[in-house]
């Protein structure tokens, strides 16, 4: 390593001015964190980009439509002229994904619960294993699941009793076929319970043990520990997960488009088939390709989609970033 | 009085445990009937003749005619093709991506751009097939690309691979994050410069980590289905080159699964056991991985 020369340091006495880096040192430090973050810029610019180029490819069916395309209620490439709305998706959407949260994140938590406070230490991997699992098979495997095995359970054992007890509030009401918003719902639910569980389980494990001490030496039992102890400090966190899984939810496509049944009228009875945004899109994608509007509403769709995720991700990703920074404050 | 209250609490402690395995049984229940469907409907299709033709089965088979089974050849070495050449860009990417944050990322860009990918992480699949599908039909309208790119193998690598790159990104800055800082420091007290010791000193000890994100990061391009309906379309021969659509596993999970025609059914079940034998199998094996690092770096 060359000496100093001394004349153009910068500021002397600090032992790195006494060393000058050679050539081949100066140009790699100076280069490499300047390309890794090009990378990473570029990486952003080029999706910021195609998301640019989606809105564009939309335009036809933005002018066409106009915001009305969010309440029309038809979706008919046959009327003259055509005439396209999301009403029907934009429902079975949020339909679908309500139920899955609504029956999801009891289970979730749960686990949760069970996994960071309940259970004894050796069986907390394995069981954090295990659910990952669930996390790791495709969801076109879910698809295939539920349409073979969920659907027939749905149309013979529970849908009927549903329809029995509860037909007169009108949620389930109708034919039954298995095929319907409420199996894709309840598919959603088991397809979320991973990422709820998971996020939970890490904000629980985040409380500091202080905190449980604190409760277990006034006498409190586990559940009341975690109640008092562990549960208040961890909310923000867990609402957080609960709502990436509703984010995960609302853009799940494949196992949705197999068991909801492809049907765009809108109806109030969960019985009933049905499409969301994402289904819809995965359905009809080949046969729009033939008629310009019909594909520009299908990719108007797509950037409603993508509104709707990249909101809920954002208010979730604030969320959990905040929640972990005050945790780490607390310790 | 203060009998009966204990009692109560005490007995409410087991509800909610009781609850609680409830909950963990109907969330691995579901799990439980995934993988023993697929193991008995799938397992039983398989064989050589499935696993090395190509093509789909005969729909009718009057007797006296040749009929065809059919295989899946053509969609394993599919999915081969369209996962590899989405792991040649995305790992680099990815990697270097997770470099920068986890060493040069405690600035306002690094901050920004970790937010971005952990919101990208949760961009619906079926998004990035409609954002990939729009550059194709924008480029080949610019005339940059002929138009029979549109639908095949390229535009479907592309979107398996900005499906990975978030993925791959966050867990090699999470796993560098995890090198003791004091291993930097004895790297560059010997004179090490700041981009070596990242890449032979520091990359290595976080290796592990970062090899685990990029198996997990594979195993998800490989069983995604939506981005591939509309980007590549499947098909049913074999690999005909870049600009025109291979078969993929999932997508014939999908068309075969819902066809209604049992030996259709019957393969998509097959093709489900292979899909998730190998998901298992990378899940399985980065866990290892992992295992193994964390021990010796515990060891040491």
């Amino acid at each position: 390593m060359a000496r100093a020369s001394g004349s153009a340091s910068p500021p002397s006495g600090s032992a790195s001015a006494e060393t000058r880096p050679s050539r081949r040192r100066r140009l790699g430090d100076l280069l490499f964190p300047w390309f890794t973050g090009g990378l990473a810029l570029a990486v952003m610019a080029g999706l910021a980009l195609l998301v640019i180029l989606l809105v564009e490819r939309s335009e036809l069916a933005l002018t066409a439509f106009g915001p009305g395309f969010l309440v029309g209620a038809t979706w008919n490439p046959n009327a003259r002229p055509p005439l396209y709305g999301a009403a029907p998706f934009v429902d079975g959407t949020l339909v679908t994904a309500g139920i899955g949260i609504l029956i999801g994140v009891p289970v979730s938590l749960g686990v949760a619960m069970f996994m960071s406070e309940l259970a004894p230490p050796w069986l907390r991997d394995p069981m954090a294993s295990l659910i990952e699992m669930l996390a790791a098979v495709p969801s076109v495997i879910y698809g295939l699941w539920g349409f073979f095995v969920l659907v027939p359970v749905m149309r013979t054992s529970v849908e009927p009793g549903l329809e029995a007890h509860w037909g007169w509030t009108g949620l389930f009401t109708g034919e039954i076929f298995g095929l319907d918003k409420l199996t894709a719902g309840i598919i959603l639910a088991i397809m979320v319970i991973p990422t709820i569980s998971a996020v939970s389980r890490e904000a629980m494990v985040a409380v500091p043990t202080s905190q449980r001490e604190a409760a277990l030496s006034l006498g409190a039992t586990h559940w009341e520990t975690t109640r008092v102890g562990v549960l208040p400090f961890a909310r923000s966190g867990i609402v957080a997960a609960i709502i990436l899984g509703l984010g995960r939810a609302i853009g799940e496509t494949m196992a949705v488009t197999m068991t909801i049944g492809n049907n765009n009228h809108l109806s109030t009875s969960l019985l009933r088939q049905g499409n969301t945004i994402a289904s819809w899109i995965a359905t009809d994608f080949l046969s729009a390709a033939t008629s310009p509007l019909e594909q520009s509403a299908l990719l108007e769709l797509g950037l409603i989609l993508l509104a709707i995720t990249v909101a809920v991700n954002v208010v979730a990703v604030l969320l959990l970033g905040r929640f972990f920074r005050l945790e780490e404050s607390r310790e | 009085m203060r009998q009966p209250r204990r009692l109560r609490r005490r007995l409410m402690n087991y509800l909610v445990t009781a609850l609680c395995i409830l909950c963990v049984a109907a969330a691995l229940i579901p799990l439980g009937s995934i993988l023993y469907s697929t193991i008995d409907r799938g397992l039983p299709a398989i064989n050589v003749d499935l696993l090395t033709t190509s093509g789909a089965p005969s729909v009718i088979c009057p007797p006296g005619t040749s009929c065809l089974s059919g295989g899946i050849n053509n969609a394993i070495i599919g999915t081969g093709i369209l996962v590899g050449l989405a792991a040649l860009v995305a790992f680099p990417v990815g990697v270097l991506t997770g470099v920068y944050l986890a060493e040069y990322g405690n600035n306002r860009l690094g901050r920004s751009v970790r937010f971005f990918v952990n919101v990208m992480s949760g961009i619906p699949s079926i998004v990035v097939g409609i954002v990939v599908f729009s550059l194709m039909l924008y480029l080949s309208e610019a005339n940059i690309i002929q138009s029979s790119y549109i639908y095949s193998v390229v535009p479907g690598s592309f979107a398996l691979g900005l499906i990975m790159v978030p993925l791959v990104a966050r867990t090699t800055d999470e796993a560098l994050r995890l090198v003791p800082t004091a291993t930097r420091e004895a790297a560059l007290c010997l004179g090490i410069p700041r981009y070596r010791t990242i890449l032979r000193v520091v990359l290595p000890t976080g290796g592990a980590g970062v090899l685990t994100g990029a198996l997990l990061a594979t195993a998800r391009a490989a069983g995604e289905t939506a981005p591939l309906l509309i980007t590549d379309l499947g098909n049913t021969f074999g690999f005909q080159g870049l600009n025109h659509p291979v078969a993929a596993l999932p997508l014939v999970i999908y068309y075969y699964g819902t066809s209604g025609i049992p030996r259709y059914e019957t393969i998509a079940w097959a093709s489900a056991f292979i899909l998730i034998v190998a998901m298992l199998a990378i899940s399985l094996a980065s866990r290892i991985t992992l295992a193994r690092a964390l021990a010796r770096a515990q060891g040491r």
